[in-house]
């Protein structure tokens, strides 16, 4: 569904990623795991268009990711949950979600998409009012993942979703991401809480300063002694 | 080449202008650039550091009104009345200096809030009418014929060509201890990261208000003089928001991380509008019965045009562009832009 | 000091307060605009009085010379202020948009110029009057209301009303809240940031368009009348938080009462000294604006 074909990119002089492929197969879940710094976060804005490529080429079913103006990938099926949440904390969780669907294909649909986004999270409903910076960090990120839901994406892409959460809460951000794949969705997601995501996924890449060095299954990853050593500190 | 040699060369040659036939109105052209460069130079001591002020109008019109309000209504001579008027300036650069930068206000919040200082000055101006004439302007008395060093005024225009010019040259120096003195690492560290300064030790809100204060002060004295030149101040000739974005503006032109930048962007801004003046005229230019255009508006249109260029295209000014193709980029100024 | 609280409790008194809440409303539209554009595009448009300028020579020529309706008048003065609008984004702050914010202003501040002079040259320097008068409500023997700036302040009051809805319940809206709060993931959300602004900036531009109507009523039109309303407008809206529109909306109401206040007291002029000697107070106690949210 999404193909990743060698792709180089980073921030002016500095490159990030290098000869980075990958995919994604319909209905999958895949994580992307590595340390600090291996270039997790660039390998998502690249996807979604919020920095350019060097080289190389993305496609989601077929079409041209990299062609695509930055804000019309969201009209491809791809929805990205960014780094932090980043959610607009002055205005309330509805408004929020209403910014989910802003492209103006998806508005007709706007009212079925909220009902299914409250219903996944109920506790959204009780909030719809409150300013969404008031919220706590697992609820920020249940909004986070209701906006980019509200586009009805093919394909949801998240950007380390446990990361400054408490431990309490980041199980409870792998349930909701558990209970998102219970929906069907394809899922990218990157991690640097390797042990957690392998659970929760299908496949997994180890991205290592820039380039993909590894790749399996979860089960396979998980077994495998070098990943215990190198992230699970075994 | 030798800069010593240049710049003696350059030295005799503005010493000399007064002899070799410049006439009367080229020299005061010269006398008025001379005098506004100085106020240029002293705005950018403070802009360079990205201490955008937009308030220098307000310091320069204390320099001149301070000055010749003492003058005609106590009789004080301008050699103690500018003292007092620079001192005031300072006084006043504390006041709006220290709360700034103790509140960490900067970029275009300490623009916006000069900016009201500049219109603060100019109403201030404008409802004292009864003393100041108001809008109308002021006019120190003149104190007997020809020269009076009393009332540093004079007829001669010879001997204010040198007065200015020495100004001037004090102005440059003044830049050049600044630019070679602790203070400017100190100011360009806070420029990139006040939080990282302050925590190595600069003494942020300290360093900044030396400056500010110093520019202050130099403006004021500029306005002083440009009053005993001219022997005519109003609050729209050298106050308010227009002058304070004049100042700005020449310095952007010229380039601003050069002692020679405000200087050029004087000449250049002032002789432009003086040739527009004459070249164009201030006549009415009539298409048809009912559409007459009036040139007077043409010079400030062009001037307007240019300034948007320059920004665009050449954020350093001419002499910083100048040197960047002359050197390289790396070594006219910081990276950042004011 | 008796004098003083005569003053105070003196019918004319009242009818200060009430002229600067009229005031206040003109004001409140003023700033209204250039508060939307610094929210969303994030630059200072010093040449914000010059596009109101330039609007109420539209409408005085077309009313006056031409003979139009005030009210259509004014409809083409809104025309072609949302075309400057369009304008100075597209022509200068689309290229400087990655500048540094002091650039911008200074960019904006040479259009101020070229404004100005642009006008000088096209249509002199003579104070011109619209001429359209609509008397006084009388409110007691003492107290006379301009009807033109009732009328001002219900129309301010209502242009408010309606940007008020358009931002809370429209998908623009929301975007335009959005965009300050985050700009970086707007293509995220599937917003055309470039677009955005053009619009912003065009919406600007008919708010000033707005503003040079009612101004145009009330005031006579020069080229240098932007410098009595620039000042003023910028000071509004970083005294209620540059980019909060709501804060902007409350402290126009705070400087027209000052101003009135003031002139009532004394001159106009010292009215003006004590909104401004305010206006830096305030900066030092809230720097970020009176109304500014803590975070």
């Amino acid at each position: 569904m999404l193909t990743l074909s060698q792709v180089n990119a980073g921030y002016g002089d500095f490159q990030a990623l290098f000869d980075v492929s990958l995919d994604v197969r319909s209905g999958e879940a895949v994580a992307v795991i590595g340390p600090n710094g291996a270039g997790k976060s660039t390998l998502m804005r690249v996807i979604s268009g919020m920095i350019p490529a060097f080289g190389g080429s993305i496609t989601m079913q077929d079409v041209s990711v990299l062609d695509t103006p930055a804000h019309q990938i969201v009209g491809m099926g791809i929805a990205h949950v960014p780094e932090n949440r980043r959610l607009f904390a002055r205005m309330t969780v509805e408004d929020n979600l209403r910014m989910g669907c802003f492209s103006p294909q998806f508005r007709d649909r706007y009212t079925e998409r909220l009902e299914f986004v409250y219903q996944l999270f109920p506790r959204m409903r009780e909030r719809r009012d409150q300013m969404a910076g008031t919220m706590s960090g697992g609820e920020q990120q249940m909004c986070a993942i209701g906006r980019a839901l509200m586009s009805d994406p093919k394909i949801l892409i998240m950007d380390e979703p446990s990361a400054g959460l408490a431990p309490v809460i980041v199980q409870q951000v792998f349930e909701l991401i558990e209970r998102i794949r219970g929906e069907g969705l394809t899922v990218l997601i990157v991690e640097q809480n390797v042990k957690q995501v392998l659970k929760v996924v299908d496949r997994a890449y180890i991205l290592e300063a820039g380039t993909i060095r590894m790749e399996g299954t979860a089960t396979e990853l998980l077994e495998s002694a070098d990943i215990q050593k190198a992230f699970m500190g075994m | 080449m030798n800069n010593n040699i240049v710049i003696a060369a350059i030295g005799a040659i503005l010493l000399s202008l007064p002899f070799v036939g410049v006439d009367s109105y080229p020299l005061h052209l010269i006398i008025v650039i001379l005098i506004w460069s100085f106020a240029y130079t002293g705005w950018s001591i403070m802009g360079r550091f990205g201490l955008v002020s937009l308030g220098h109008g307000a310091f320069m019109a204390i320099g001149g009104y301070v000055t010749a309000l003492l003058w005609n209504n106590v009789g004080l001579t301008p050699w103690i009345g500018i003292p007092i008027a620079m001192a005031l300036s300072g006084v006043v650069a504390v006041i709006i200096g220290y709360p700034c930068f103790r509140f960490r206000i900067v970029g275009h919040y300490f623009a916006l809030v000069t900016l009201a200082l500049s219109e603060v000055v100019r109403q201030v101006i404008i409802a004292t009418r009864d003393t100041t004439g108001g809008s109308l302007g002021y006019t120190p008395e003149r104190h007997g014929e020809g020269w009076s060093i009393l009332a540093i005024q004079s007829d001669d225009r010879v001997a204010f060509y040198y007065i200015a010019l020495a100004v001037w040259a004090v102005g440059i120096v003044i830049w050049k201890a600044v630019d070679r003195s602790m203070a400017r690492y100190a100011l360009e560290a806070i420029w990139e990261d006040e939080d990282a300064s302050a925590a190595v030790g600069v003494r942020v809100t300290h360093e900044k208000l030396k400056v500010t204060v110093l520019s202050a002060v130099m403006t004021a004295f500029a306005g002083a003089m440009y009053c005993q030149y001219q022997m005519f101040i109003s609050p729209d000739t050298i106050g308010g928001v227009g002058i304070s974005l004049q100042i700005v503006f020449a310095v952007v032109v010229g380039g601003i991380y050069n002692a020679l930048g405000p200087t050029v962007g004087a000449v250049i801004t002032l002789l432009l509008a003086e040739v527009l003046r004459i070249g164009i005229g201030t006549e009415n230019i009539c298409i048809t019965d009912k559409i007459c255009l009036n040139a007077a508006g043409v010079p400030l249109l062009i001037y307007g045009v240019m300034l948007v260029m320059f920004i665009i295209f050449l954020p350093k000014g001419i002499v910083g562009g100048v040197l960047d193709r002359w050197r390289g980029p790396a070594q006219t100024g910081p990276s950042k832009q004011p | 000091m008796a004098e003083f609280t005569d003053a105070l409790f003196s019918i004319f008194f009242v009818e200060t307060l009430i002229n600067g809440l009229l005031l206040g409303g003109v004001l409140a539209l003023l700033s209204l605009g250039l508060n939307l554009v610094f929210g969303v595009v994030d630059v200072v448009w010093i040449c914000y009085a010059e596009i109101i300028m330039l609007g109420m020579y539209t409408i005085y020529f077309l009313h006056v010379d031409a003979g139009i309706p005030v009210i259509i008048a004014a409809g083409c003065g809104i025309a072609v202020t949302t075309i400057l609008g369009l304008l100075v984004h597209r022509i200068v702050i689309h290229y400087l948009l990655d500048a540094a914010p002091i650039n911008q202003l200074l960019a904006t501040g040479g259009l101020l110029f070229f404004l100005q002079g642009s006008a000088m040259v096209a249509f002199g320097i003579e104070f011109r009057n619209l001429g359209v008068s609509l008397g006084s409500l009388i409110v007691s023997e003492d107290i006379y209301l301009s009807w033109t700036r009732i009328l001002c302040f219900v129309l301010a009051a209502g242009s408010v009303g309606v940007l008020y809805v358009f931002l809370s319940r429209s998908y623009l809206g929301a975007a335009i809240r959005a965009i300050s709060q985050d700009r970086e993931i707007m293509p995220l959300m599937g917003v055309d940031t470039k677009k955005l602004y053009l619009l912003t900036s065009a919406i600007g531009g008919a708010l000033a368009g707005l503003a040079a109507a009612l101004l145009a009523l009330q005031y006579d039109v020069h080229p240098f009348i932007g410098l009595s309303f620039g000042p003023i407008t910028f000071m509004i809206c970083v005294m209620g938080g540059l980019g909060n529109m709501v804060g902007g909306f409350l402290a126009a109401f705070i400087f027209s009462e000052l101003i009135t206040i003031g002139g009532y007291f004394a001159d106009l002029e010292w009215g003006y000294v004590l909104a401004f000697v305010v206006f830096i107070a305030t900066m030092f106690v809230r720097p970020e604006g009176l109304f500014a949210r803590k975070s």
